[in-house]
């Protein structure tokens, strides 16, 4: 006796199969790279959660990985990038930097990249370990499921 | 060994060479800012002295160092202005030939912060003095391209100096509802 049939929401089967095949662009500015190298690579693995295939240009990704600290002169520059990238759109702030400014709190360093872009998924760590990298795409994988991604609930919010 | 490159420094430049000091082989000397030109250029064609590598060229802002004394401290004191020139302009020569450097410091006041640019002597200061007037506010008169090398062009001040607030922000691009 198999499964013969299955019932579901076509939002939430679009977004299962979405979750599993993230394309990823790789923002990577400083130190924390290593760290993603590590993620990427067979040991850690990402491509057991589907989001193996780095693309090298935004307007063939969905999810954008800031890996490092971001200046504020690279903040028009980060705004552009994010706006190429096709919807849905996803952000996941790699490392503390990324998400606060880390330890750089000074005339140079932007105190946390959504200053600038909407972020989905915070990475804490100085830099994070390759587990915490993938607990959280696996939170991302959840918000995608949930429909509770900064993209969906702005376009939630735009509906009539 | 020890205070060979000094000496003849002294012997070359009687005027435009003040305090030195050497520690360790490592020989520092302050020399006059109108004369800075020149002895760099003695330095690196002298054939005894052979100065062929620029290792570094920076700056450091005295300010409130001059007797130890921060502004209010000195206000509660009564003790007289700080009259110490407020900048030093760090020269760092190494020669690859001789193998033996040398540290040229220059007093640089705050109400004139110029002093002459060596980028012609060595090309590679070029970046190093934009670097310094990006950070410090440092004019190097006759550079051929003195403009920020590290900051964007609408950025006001120079964050190394420091009368900078620490945490001051000068961003280009903020995102709705942030400030």
């Amino acid at each position: 006796m198999g499964l013969e049939f299955t019932t579901s929401r076509a939002a939430d089967a679009i977004a299962w199969a979405r979750k599993f095949s993230l394309f990823s662009y790789p923002f990577v500015t400083a130190c924390c790279g290593m760290e993603f190298m590590s993620t990427a690579a067979p040991k850690y693995d990402i491509a057991r959660f589907g989001a193996e295939f780095p693309r090298f240009s935004p307007r063939q990704a969905d999810l954008m990985l800031i890996v490092g600290t971001v200046t504020e002169k690279m903040g028009p520059i980060l705004s552009r990038v994010y706006a190429q990238m096709c919807e849905p759109k996803w952000v996941i702030a790699f490392g503390v930097c990324a998400c606060t400014g880390g330890f750089y709190q000074n005339y140079g360093t932007m105190p946390g990249c959504d200053q600038v872009i909407p972020v989905d998924v915070y990475i804490p760590g100085c830099p994070p370990r390759p587990e915490q990298v993938l607990d959280g795409l696996m939170l991302l994988q959840e918000k995608i499921q949930k429909h509770q991604s900064n993209y969906q609930l702005r376009v939630l919010s735009d509906a009539p | 060994m020890s205070q060979r490159i000094l000496d003849r420094m002294k012997e070359r430049f009687p005027d435009a060479v003040g305090d030195t000091h050497a520690q360790h082989g490592n020989e520092t000397a302050f020399v006059a800012r109108e004369r800075i030109v020149e002895v760099l250029a003695f330095l690196r064609d002298d054939p005894e002295l052979e100065m062929n590598y620029p290792s570094d060229l920076t700056c450091v802002d005295l300010l409130g160092l001059g007797d130890g004394l921060g502004e209010l401290q000195r206000e509660q004191q009564g003790a007289p202005q700080d009259d110490k020139p407020r900048f030093e302009v760090v020269y760092h020569l190494y020669s690859v030939t001789k193998k033996h450097r040398v540290r040229i410091k220059c007093r640089v006041p705050e109400d004139d912060p110029t002093i002459a640019s060596v980028a012609h002597l060595y090309p590679s200061w070029n970046w190093f003095e934009r670097e310094v007037w990006d950070m410090y506010g440092i004019r190097f008169v006759g550079h051929p391209d003195l403009r920020r090398i590290f900051l964007y062009e609408q950025f006001v001040g120079h964050p190394l100096r420091k009368d900078y607030p620490k945490e001051k922000r000068q961003p280009l691009i903020r995102r709705e509802g942030m400030v």
